[in-house]
């Protein structure tokens, strides 16, 4: 909803028509209802959910930090990361066209989808090629990204998750809230109930211990292992050098999925090419001990295209693009393509840790969401788009890029779509109040006398000498903080008072006695 | 040594008591502490909300104030201003300004540095002969953690402090909240962050919280005031110029 009481309304439109910075390429769940702080006010009224992600993100922090702490080549690990990164994103058409070359010497067949419609038409067909009326998923993020689910379904075909967290979301019919733990909102008591009223058949005497929660899942998804005959996944990874795909995880069921199944249909985005299969080496090293805390994790299945007699008989790969081309020809925003998904930002986020993933309205919440949004689907130069909100979501504090495995430098590149959001938002009233300030900032007469005027602010105060009330937009700062009345001298003008120059004077002698009795010494 | 005091528009109008002790300071350690009169601002506030074209004036303006070679070192009593010209205003340079520029703010960043780091890595102490005999808490701030990378300097300075009692503060790393106009804008999100980081600062028993940098200090000290906590806060500069001769003394915190 746009205010009633912007520029255009009182008919002194002033700016140019809003554009937006890139066009709206990525479809699918990359755009959420409502704008960060309103999604944010309600998310933060949830005290279980708070208590839920914070004991969460704890946790995987300090692992974390345990197991990247005992490397003694960490820094050099991220640094390579980022420059195989770098130099996939450099030469990716290239580097595409060798993959689908290999894959398909290999017995595999490789499809192109510009955007999330034609990747859920492909995978429909696909589906639908086989006879089958259902499949099973291996948790992707690709896919949620598209809405995979939600369309075959639309189409007949009912599409089971079988990642345990996923499958939680799913049953619940709840939207997943953090890339890795899709389920992290969620704690024991809140799985059990879903289990109790989802899951066919289910024991009614189901506790909330984690063992049996999680034998309960393994049950109800045996069954479906044994009887689909195709299966849907996304890639960690996928090598241009053999064609080789890799999928990364912790329970088990992945593999049950890539193995079992006559079809396979695997979903990439197109940005998770690597060169060499070598390169392996450096990200089965920096992904599992960034988003799990553990060395390795339990399961890596790697498949290269089809072996008769063994496994899927037919494999399709699904190149999605989906936005992915626009932000790599942007020289600044291609950064956030390096990103692994391994969420490590997320669960260092205090942001992201106050208000939780379905705050950020898309598939990849988080700091690496705030980046990855606006360039996949675009900002509006709208006030209320809420992609355009989410590169103001930060504090800038900069642990995202401390966590990073790659080295993204998230904090400077929400620095950097916040510039291209201004710049193509035409005038607005923050706008003009920041040009006014740097026009009286850059003047040191004017600035020294909004100085003085700022020091009328003292009249306005209370007798404790704060500011408890201040006018719009400053009032949701002073809802909960009070704020100093200016004092009654600058530094400035005190510096250059007798008083200051009394003071600089005797700290001066001061100084010089303290050396002649004892001399300093650094500790 | 000829130091140029960067004193920040924030430190100047709102927060001179910060600054005050920072020239102090230096002038006691031997220093020629100027103040180049035509400074204002450094723009970190038009560049972290997202504007770039707006603050070349601002840019200009500190790069030719600061850039006397007469001047040895620009110190700073704030971390996100001394990160700011450090790291931001090369970027505003190279995207909007001319070669001048570019050359200009080149020239100023690499003599510029945070308080802290100053101390510790340019004049080489620790002991500053500082004595504030209070129990204090010390607040890292992420820019002088993050960008700055001051890790333990502040608190090797502190430790050397006369006096004082200094207690740990749990989940210092974590932000306050504060992140300029990310606390107007996501002024709920920011103060739930600030409510968590007020909880581990009063849990230490602390009667004052200190950082580097007045931002900071300020988002936590009006939420401290607004909780009626009574603890102070304090910018390091502060603690590390009061002596035996001319001792801090705490006031009442508002309350």
């Amino acid at each position: 909803m746009s205010s009633p009481t912007g520029p255009a309304a009182n008919g002194t439109f002033l700016g140019m028509p809003a554009v937006p910075p890139r066009s709206p390429y990525g479809t699918g769940h990359l755009r959420g209802e409502r704008t960060f702080p309103r999604a944010a006010h309600d998310e933060l009224d949830n005290e279980q959910l708070r208590r839920n992600l914070g004991k969460a993100t704890h946790s995987i922090r300090a692992k974390r930090l345990a197991v990247t702490g005992e490397l003694p080549d960490w820094e050099q690990l991220r640094d390579a990361g980022s420059a195989i990164k770098t130099d996939t994103m450099n030469r990716l058409p290239e580097l595409l066209e060798q993959l689908e070359r290999k894959v398909t010497e290999r017995g595999g067949t490789v499809h192109w989808a510009r955007d999330g419609v034609e990747a859920n038409e492909i995978v429909t067909r696909l589906v639908r090629d086989t006879g089958s009326d259902e499949i099973l998923k291996v948790k992707s993020m690709a896919t949620q990204e598209i809405g995979l689910n939600e369309h075959l379904e639309s189409q007949g075909i009912a599409a089971l998750e079988t990642d345990l967290a996923e499958l939680i979301v799913q049953l619940a019919d709840d939207r997943p809230s953090h890339i890795l733990v899709p389920a992290i909102h969620r704690n024991r008591d809140e799985i059990r109930e879903i289990f109790l009223r989802h899951i066919p058949g289910v024991d009614p005497a189901l506790d909330a211990d984690p063992a049996r929660l999680a034998a309960a899942a393994r049950t109800f998804l045996r069954e479906k292992f044994m009887t689909t005959k195709v299966a849907v996944s996304g890639a960690n990874f996928g090598i241009a050098e053999t064609g080789t795909l890799a999928v990364v995880e912790s329970e088990g069921n992945g593999r049950m999925c890539l193995t079992l199944p006559q079809t396979l249909i695997t979903v990439m985005g197109i940005e998770k090419v690597l060169p060499r299969f070598e390169d392996l080496e450096v990200f089965l090293q920096l992904l599992p001990r960034s988003s799990t805390g553990e060395r390795m994790n339990p399961y890596t299945s790697l498949w290269t295209g089809v072996t008769p007699g063994d496994g899927p008989q037919e494999f399709h790969l699904v190149l999605l693009d989906n936005g992915r081309t626009a932000a790599l020809a942007d020289r600044i925003g291609r950064a956030a393509l390096n990103c692994i998904r391994c969420s490590a930002c997320l669960n260092v986020c205090p942001v992201y840790e106050r208000t939780g993933g379905h705050a950020y309205g898309s598939t990849y919440p988080g700091p690496i969401g705030a980046v990855l949004t606006p360039q996949l689907a675009g900002m509006h130069g709208a006030k209320d788009d809420p992609n355009s909100s989410l590169p103001y979501a930060s504090s800038l504090c900069g642990a995202c890029f401390d966590a990073c495995p790659v080295k993204i430098d998230i904090p400077s590149l929400l620095v950097e779509l916040r510039h291209q959001h201004t710049e193509q938002s035409g005038t607005t009233a923050e706008k003009l109040a920041m040009k006014a300030a740097a026009t009286v900032m850059k003047r040191p007469g004017l600035f020294t006398t909004a100085q003085k005027a700022a020091g009328l602010g003292r009249v306005l105060a209370g007798r404790d000498g704060t500011l408890s009330r201040l006018p719009p937009p400053l009032n949701g700062w002073s809802d909960s903080r009070d704020t100093p009345a200016p004092p009654r001298q600058s530094f400035r003008s005190w510096f250059a008072s007798a008083e200051g120059a009394a003071a600089m004077r005797a700290a001066a002698a001061e100084g010089a006695r303290n050396t002649d009795d004892a001399p300093q010494e650094d500790s | 040594m000829r130091i140029a005091l960067f004193a920040t528009c924030l430190g100047d109008t709102l927060f001179p008591e910060a600054v005050k002790s920072t020239a102090v300071l230096l002038a006691r350690l031997g220093h020629d502490v100027v103040f180049p009169p035509q400074q204002t601002c450094c723009g970190q506030m038009h560049v972290n909300t997202g504007y770039q074209r707006e603050p070349v004036p601002l840019v200009r303006n500190f790069a030719e104030q600061f850039g006397d070679p007469s001047i040895e070192a620009v110190v700073v009593p704030s971390g996100s201003c001394a990160g700011s010209v450090r790291h931001q205003h090369q970027d505003v340079a190279e995207r909007y300004g001319d070669a001048a520029l570019r050359a200009g703010v080149a020239t100023v960043r690499a003599k510029t540095y945070e308080l802290s780091e100053f101390l510790v890595d340019v004049l080489g102490v620790t002991d500053v002969g500082a004595y504030f005999p209070h129990r204090v808490t010390y607040h890292p701030t992420c820019h002088s953690l993050r960008m700055l990378r001051v890790g333990e300097k502040p608190l090797r300075l502190l430790r050397a402090v006369e006096g004082i009692d200094l207690v740990e503060l749990p989940e210092a790393d974590v932000c306050c909240g504060f992140g300029g106009t990310f606390a107007v804008k996501n002024a709920e999100t920011s103060a739930a962050m600030l409510r968590d980081k007020m909880g581990h600062i009063t849990g230490t028993g602390a009667e004052v919280c200190t950082a580097g940098d007045s931002s900071c200090l300020m988002h936590i000290a009006g939420g401290l005031s607004r909780i009626r906590a009574g603890t102070r806060t304090l910018h390091l500069a502060q603690i590390l110029a009061s002596t035996r001769t001319v001792p801090h003394v705490l006031t009442e915190a508002a309350r």
